[in-house]
């Protein structure tokens, strides 16, 4: 049986990380925080700017050890690979995958009916944090929608195709971003939402949320990268030059945990006002220099925040969740697990 | 698995096998007290560690002992008192 290899995130700031003997070091500040045998490790993700020795470097190239750099943001930078690790391996069957209806369908699947429940989960958190505050309009729109999902869901766990399943997909967006604007509870002059829209993002939601869905878009991707996939062959979204297609897909199910839920608590907690916005000529909203700060500060405090995993069992900050993912999709791919589970918040 | 020894250090030698002997554990595992470790290998790499060990020590001298923990080998460790050892099977966040 294949052994389950572990990961080491570096995150800490000054970091080093070195070889002794057999081992992988990594210390911080020239103090020693840990150490673990190179056979019992598949890969190291360093978080801002660790270094490493070139003697590291050589034996993690020599043991298939895939290095990964990335900014603190979480963008990729920079992956230092051996030759031994199936990555070729991996992407062939990932095309293989995406060009098969019948082991694409399963996966597309897990992620469409994740994201409707975790829509879900977002508007049943509203009520619960917000229900005896609002309107009577505003609950029970949320009460309709919040119902609505249910039913996507369940029809989605048990659709056959992924065309069909786009369009549950599409559906659940509908009644969701439908809802969206009941949730708000902040300043209702400068945040009101009538609908998605993007390139350019007509109001201050949408500014908010296409932000925080790039953010995230570089979370997944870096992701995925560090892995081994091919961020641009999806299984849901269609291959299209320049779109980094599996990164959408696995953007799907954490978007209303990571992002929608992010933005709803800055708008409502007064974290962001009217004024961290400009708005253009044409009518396009963006983020001030400003805004941005208090949208990243918001955004890394929250990826620190702890939650359990609900297949792995294990606590993990909310930031380490993508990863998780593409190692989780990865090992799907690789055949080590029958099926992905998706990300379902509880 | 779970190796310990002794090695008699009354001499340069003696201190110098304490070391290479040490070196070769923490190679494989991790130290969890003075010359206590625990090596998670497979098969094959258990052999090399074992010979590489066994070409170590002086058997005259000093002595090696190995516990087979086997596959739920974690459930029968029970950690009590300072130096809690890492979960090298657990999230490694540093």
């Amino acid at each position: 049986m294949r052994r389950h290899l572990n990961t080491i995130y570096v995150t800490s700031e000054n970091a080093w990380l070195r070889k002794d003997g057999a081992n992988i070091v990594v210390e911080v500040d020239g103090q020693e925080r840990g150490r673990a045998p190179l056979h019992m490790i598949g890969g190291v993700v360093c978080f801002g700017r660790p270094g490493a020795s070139p003697a590291l470097m050589a034996a993690c190239a020599d043991a298939g050890i895939a290095l990964s750099f990335l900014t603190p943001n979480g963008k990729f930078l920079a992956r230092m690979e051996g030759l031994r690790t199936g990555n070729v391996l991996l992407r062939r069957t990932q095309y293989r995958m995406a060009d098969d209806p019948a082991r694409a369908v399963p996966i597309v699947r897990g992620i469409v009916t994740a994201k409707a429940a975790n829509q879900r989960t977002v508007l049943r958190r509203a009520l619960r944090d917000h229900g005896d505050r609002m309107e009577a309009a505003a609950r029970a729109t949320i009460e309709t929608a919040e119902a609505r999902l249910v039913h996507i869901a369940r029809r989605a766990a048990a659709a056959q195709d992924v065309a069909t399943l786009r369009g549950h997909e599409g559906e659940a967006a509908l009644v969701y971003f439908g809802a969206f604007d009941a949730m708000i509870q902040g300043d209702r002059t400068a945040f009101s939402f009538r609908g998605r829209s993007r390139r350019p993002p007509l109001d201050r939601v949408n500014a908010l949320l296409s932000f925080l869905y790039a953010m995230l878009g570089h979370d997944c991707r870096s992701a995925l990268e560090s892995v081994g996939f091919d961020p641009q062959v999806g299984f849901l979204h269609a291959d299209r030059p320049g779109r980094a297609s599996l990164s959408l897909d696995l953007m799907e199910e954490l978007r209303p945990v990571l992002a929608d839920r992010q933005a709803l608590t800055l708008i409502n907690r007064g974290q962001l006002k009217a004024r961290d916005f400009a708005i253009d000529e044409g009518g396009a909203v963006s983020l001030t220099e400003d805004g941005r700060k208090a949208v990243l500060v918001a955004w890394q405090d929250r990826k620190k925040r702890d939650l359990r995993h609900p297949f792995l069992g294990e606590t993990m900050p909310m930031g380490l969740v993508p990863h998780v993912q593409a190692l989780l999709l990865s090992r799907h791919v690789r055949g080590d697990l029958d099926g992905y589970p998706p990300f379902i918040w509880k | 698995m779970l190796v310990t020894y002794d090695v008699n250090t009354q001499d340069a030698e003696g201190r110098r096998r304490l070391r290479r002997v040490a070196r070769a554990c923490l190679d494989y595992g991790q130290r969890v007290q003075n010359s206590v470790f625990e090596c998670e290998v497979d098969p094959a790499q258990w052999t090399r560690l074992r010979a590489h060990l066994l070409a170590e020590i002086n058997q005259s001298k000093d002595s090696l002992r190995f516990y087979r923990l086997g596959a739920d080998g974690k459930r029968r460790i029970e950690h009590v008192g300072a130096s809690p050892v890492i979960d090298l099977d657990g999230p490694l966040l540093f």
